[in-house]
């Protein structure tokens, strides 16, 4: 039989980067291929390759046999490749269906299409309404979205980039019925994750990546967790030392009622937020991404402020009205999810984003900079933190992602923080940075502070948290001691669909 | 009821060049580009449009030469802010510069003689209807066209493909890109028609409403124009009824001064201006509004990755 | 290295273009180069009316910059400058004492006050009402230049002046008194020498410039780090008035010395060209008014000994500022292009 899909021999570096080193691997109609990788391993690269978004500096990709020259996105529908991206190409201000309609070749007759799509999307069982704009639309439908648009064009091989990422635990069983359905359609699917248990259930055979290179072949169903982890990370597995906790008397956080409109039309409300973090004990904000967390976080590091002071205070002091530098001398300090461009000034050198939330340290006086000092604090940073760097003259822009994190992280610790927020601290960080910089979360805990980590990583969450809250619709749980719960409560908290109703039903929404 | 008539007709002739300069822009914004140099290529379009008609050339063929002239240079602004990924600001400023100085440069010679001024056009029976037949049925065929084209634009914005396209360059040329537009070159597209229209209401300036060649002769209705844009929230209905609103002031200045009110004159002309900060100050409060049909990639530089 | 080469290659292209052009218009590229660049400074007199028209460029530059690196977009500096020298020409024909050894310092106080003042209004609108900067400080450029208009022709029109749109003369205590009088250079470039150290200043070395530039490079990390949005707005906007207010002072009590409909050759829009040159630095705007004040100077000496149009020099601004844009493009993308990650 030939292969739907074959790819031999692929290499693809950017600058200072190898991203894909002589990668092979061939799918047949109807297969579930994982392509399985920590952060950094080069998958999204490959799938841009076989997908036409990035050209390989070298190697062949064949499809039903035949070699396929350069080629584009254009082209690869052309084959019948179809993707769906971790995060979504799709145009918040226009409806599904004109979202839709931009990618699909023919007249433009938005009406034939609605009715398309509602049937299509109803066929698998993952009804949406055409007529809506995207940005009124939850995570879960988007994806929704994503995929109809490539089912409409009857795809012979569908590529899915961490499709769960951003499902709860419900709606993950029920994206894999619809994916064995098509699977069992004769469709190939790709399926990019670095979550192993997703991979065992769902798929038929495995592809592990790391570091760019193929470290092995696996059939996932057949193999344990513990070998295909091996193959994913190498030999050394990070541990983690997490002490118990134990936390101060009176809150370093405390949020009553906090309640504040979206930050702009696609943003969510938030509704009487009440919860506390102590010193010396972690705190973790989880939820699906869009629920509220940039709203809180944006409250919470006072980039926006709001007008009763008391909904927030910080060590007893009514703070909701200060802005962020006002809430930073009251011992807070904060790492934001994007680095570059608010975490960090990207043209800026390391030296000077040292002073921007350093300044305080004794960097400025009589309101000039002291350059020395700065670019001391800077290299601090960069020792103590190992950060990967040509030294405090080199730019934010010129780290990568992980490395920059790092920076940003250190920086923030070197502030001796009373009360440290932090969201998804360790996106796209390398498996023994992200360790790193979970152990550095869990110590300053340990050392008196208070910390409250968002992320969307449940894994993350239940390894180095005390209690957690989980944020929905821009509600926020009453605290769960973290072991006391499991996934399955967070996830229906996640949906906000806790009480009342049957884990069965709930499987069949969103 | 004559001076109501004489003031609506003006109006209509007045917003003119700013229909075609406003819409033109709206376009080139609505897909995520900000050329503000809309001032530079009205006065080229006037300059050639003069030229062209001293040179004995015909009326449409004097009046595409100013469209045309727009054009090109919009095409100078469209290297340096999509190839060359440099500050749109800056470029566009850089442009307006420009364009004032080539077309003071070439109507150095024009001399300060007044042109036969395009012609009106007297539609057969219906010009003759009272009060109507002056109102509508006999302006120039620029205006007549001002009006179709932000028909065909309104049309094309919101119910063709291309239109939907080049909306959502504007809103995220990245994920325009990931689906496989070549943002880039609907953005060229996006910025010369920008350059075009831009150049039409620089033409109608010196060949129908003035009509004669005055070095620096736009006075600031490109700068209006761009305002006009913000003014719309980006939708062209709006567009049209803020030129007619701005063209209704400027006649309203001019009949004041002509009647001989007792405001020092350079007060009255100073209103269009007073009058655009004043808009732009009223539409501003309305975040919601602003952002509603805003194109969120506006002014940002976008290199598409390899 | 690089921030020095683009400017300079810059301005190579802006010569190359410059010679075609003048090829095409049937004159001698290099004879007319040279009467436009080379024949304007090899006098004395030339000299001084080099460094009399760099002065004001290069202060309303120094000023405009400091914006510029926060992304505050204050383009109508030529409005700021009619504002300034129009309140500075009122205190010195004005003044109870005409004699009085005040009078200057008081002027160039008025003239940066009333050129705030007109930034003040864009400030207040882009801090408070959200109003773009830029179409504000157009428009009142239009609006201060029907303002002068209004002045010379009707309340303070010199009632012994022929009837021509002028004021009065300044008194002599309102004047700078030229370093010799066979030349018009005068002592207000002094007031440009520290407009420039006091950029460098603020600019490089302080904690406030620091933040601007936060605020310029990237809105969301000011707000991070909880720098105000509004201050850099409104420090932005009042530096630029400030200096271009100076330089409408430095011009009415210098070269001028009285008010007319056309104070500035479009000082106010040259120093943003000025400034870009000058790659936003304090020692780059110096070089970038030189060149700039030559530009000014190379016009008028073609349309006096050639018959060529002035014009030329608003279409060699816009050619050079092109060039500096696409030059800037090679060296700062082609050379550190971002690196991309997986």
């Amino acid at each position: 039989m030939i292969p739907r899909l074959e790819l031999r021999n692929i290499c693809k570096s950017y600058p200072g980067v190898v991203a894909n080193d002589d990668i092979s691997l061939s799918i047949m109609p109807g297969e579930i291929h994982a392509v399985l990788g920590e952060n950094g391993a080069g998958k999204s690269t490959l799938m841009k390759i076989i997908y036409g978004a990035a050209q390989a500096d070298s190697g062949e990709i064949y499809c039903d046999g035949r070699l396929i020259a350069a080629h584009d996105p254009a082209s690869s529908r052309a084959l019948g490749i179809e993707m769906v991206y971790q995060h979504f190409a799709l145009f918040e201000s226009v409806t599904v269906v004109e979202n839709i309609a931009l990618s699909l070749p023919g007249r433009f007759d938005l009406d034939a299409l609605a009715a398309q799509i509602t049937d299509l999307s109803q066929r698998y069982g993952m009804p949406i309404d055409p007529r809506r704009r995207v940005h009124d639309l939850s995570v879960g439908e988007r994806q929704r979205v994503e995929i109809v648009r490539c089912l409409l064009r009857s795809p012979k091989l569908l590529i899915l980039d961490e499709p769960t990422s951003v499902l709860t635990p419900q709606a993950v069983v029920k994206l894999f019925e619809t994916l064995r359905q098509l699977a069992a359609e004769g469709c190939s699917i790709v399926y990019i994750s670095h979550k192993l248990d997703e991979v065992q259930e769902l798929c038929d055979s495995a592809t592990v990546l790391r570091n760019g290179r193929v470290t092995g072949t696996a059939k996932p169903k057949q193999t344990t967790s513990l070998e295909l982890a091996r193959m994913m990370v190498g030999s050394q597995l990070p541990e983690m030392h997490v002490s118990p906790a134990m936390p101060g008397e009176t809150p370093v956080l405390e949020v009553r009622g906090l309640t504040a409109a979206p930050r702009d039309r696609y943003g969510v409300a938030l509704e009487g937020v009440s919860f506390a973090v102590h010193g010396g004990e972690i705190v973790g904000l989880a939820g699906i991404s869009g629920n509220g967390q940039a709203e809180l976080v944006a409250l919470l590091s006072g980039e926006r402020t709001h007008a009763d002071p008391d909904a927030i205070r910080i060590g007893g002091k009514p703070s909701a009205h200060l802005g962020a530098g006002q809430r930073r001398r009251l011992g807070m300090a904060f790492v934001p999810e994007e680095r570059l461009g608010r975490g960090a000034v990207p043209p800026h050198a390391l030296w000077q984003n040292a002073v921007l939330t350093g300044h305080r340290t004794g960097i400025v006086r009589n309101g000039l900079v002291d350059r020395g000092k700065a670019a001391a604090f800077a290299k601090g940073v960069i020792d103590r933190f190992k950060v990967k760097a040509n030294g405090p003259q080199a730019s934010a822009q010129s780290l990568s992602g992980g490395n920059l994190q790092k920076f940003i992280v250190g920086r923030e610790i070197a502030l001796a923080p009373k009360l440290f927020l932090v969201s998804q601290p360790t996106w796209g960080v390398d498996v023994g940075a992200a360790a790193f910089i979970r152990q550095t979360l869990v110590d300053l805990s340990r050392a008196g502070a208070a910390v409250l980590v968002v992320s969307e990583e449940l894994d993350e969450l239940f390894e180095i948290c005390d209690r957690l809250l989980v944020i929905c619709q821009g509600k926020v749980s009453p605290p769960l001691i973290r072991r006391q719960t499991n996934r399955e409560e967070v996830g229906l908290l996640m949906t906000n669909r806790a009480s009342g109703t049957k884990g069965k039903d709930l499987a069949l929404q969103d | 009821m004559d001076l109501f008539v004489a003031i609506f007709a003006g109006t209509v002739i007045a917003a003119t060049p700013l229909i075609f300069a406003a819409l033109g822009e709206l376009v080139v914004e609505k897909s995520g580009v900000l050329n503000l140099g809309v001032e530079g290529m009205m006065l080229m379009g006037a300059a050639f449009a003069f030229w062209a008609v001293i040179a004995g050339l015909p009326m449409p063929v004097a009046i595409l030469a100013g469209g045309l002239a727009g054009a090109a240079a919009s095409l100078l602004f469209g290297v340096l802010a999509l190839t060359f990924l440099t500050n749109q600001y800056a470029a566009g400023l850089a442009l307006a510069i420009f364009g004032s100085g080539v077309s003071a440069f070439l109507g150095r010679n024009f001399g300060s003689a007044p042109i036969d001024a395009l012609k009106r056009i007297q539609v057969p029976v219906l010009s003759d209807i009272p009060v109507i037949g002056p109102m509508v049925f006999r302006f120039d065929p620029m205006v007549y066209f001002a009006i179709a084209c932000f028909l065909v634009i309104t049309w094309f914005l919101y119910r063709t493909k291309a239109g939907l396209i080049l909306r959502t360059v504007g809103e995220s040329p990245e994920t325009a890109h990931a689906i496989g537009f070549p943002v880039i070159r609907i953005r060229y597209l996006a910025v010369l028609f920008g350059g075009l229209m831009a150049g039409l209401g620089g033409a109608y300036l010196s060949v129908a409403y003035t009509p004669l060649w005055v070095e620096n002769m736009t006075a600031g209705k490109g700068w209006i124009a761009l305002a006009l844009v913000v003014f719309a929230t980006w939708r062209p209905l709006r567009v049209l009824l803020g030129a007619w609103l701005f063209g209704g002031m400027t006649i309203l200045q001019l009949q004041g001064q002509a009647l001989g009110i007792a405001v020092p004159s350079e007060l009255l002309s100073a209103l269009p201006y007073l009058a655009t900060i004043a808009v732009l100050v009223i539409i501003s409060q309305n975040r919601q509004m602003l952002a509603q049909h805003f194109p969120a990639s506006l002014a940002k530089p976008f290199r598409p990755a390899s | 290295m690089m921030r020095v080469a683009a400017p300079v290659i810059a301005v190579v292209l802006t010569l190359a273009v410059g010679s075609a052009l003048f090829a095409a218009l049937g004159y001698d590229p290099l004879a007319t180069l040279h009467a436009f660049f080379v024949a304007p400074l090899s006098s004395v007199n030339g000299l001084s009316e080099w460094l009399l028209k760099a002065s004001p460029l290069i202060l309303i530059a120094c000023g405009l910059a400091v914006g510029f690196r926060a992304n505050v977009w204050n383009i109508g500096a030529e409005g700021q400058l009619i504002a300034g020298a129009i309140a500075a020409c009122g205190v010195g024909l004005f003044y109870p004492n005409p004699e009085s050894p005040m009078l200057l310092a008081l002027m160039v106080l008025a003239g940066a006050l009333a050129g705030m003042a007109w930034a003040a209004i864009p400030a207040f609108l882009r801090a408070r009402m959200n109003t773009n900067e830029i179409l504000v400080t157009l428009m009142l450029t239009y609006v201060a230049t029907l303002l002068l208009s209004w002045l010379v022709h009707g309340p303070w029109r010199d009632p012994a002046g022929f009837n021509y749109p002028q004021t009065a003369l300044l008194p002599a205590a309102a004047m700078f008194e030229p370093f010799d009088y066979a030349y018009r250079l005068n002592p207000s470039i002094f007031l440009t020498v520290v407009a420039v150290f006091l950029m460098w200043l603020f600019a490089d070395r302080s904690f406030m410039g620091y933040k601007m530039s936060v605020s310029g490079a990237a809105p969301l990390a000011a707000r991070y780090a909880g720098f105000r949005e509004s201050s850099a707005v409104w420090i932005g906007l009042l530096a630029g008035g400030a200096a271009a207010g100076i330089a409408g002072m430095a011009e009415v009590a210098g070269p001028l010395g009285q008010l007319s409909p056309q104070i500035s050759p479009g000082y106010g829009f040259a120093a943003i060209i000025v400034a870009f040159l000058g790659r936003l630095n304090a020692f780059g705007i110096v070089l970038g008014g030189l060149l700039m004040s030559l530009l000014f100077l190379g016009g008028e000496a073609i349309q006096m000994n050639l018959g060529l149009p002035s014009a030329l020099t608003r279409i060699f601004q816009g050619i050079l500022l092109f060039f500096l844009l696409a030059t800037d493009f090679f060296i700062f993308y082609r050379l550190r292009r971002l690196p991309e990650h997986a």
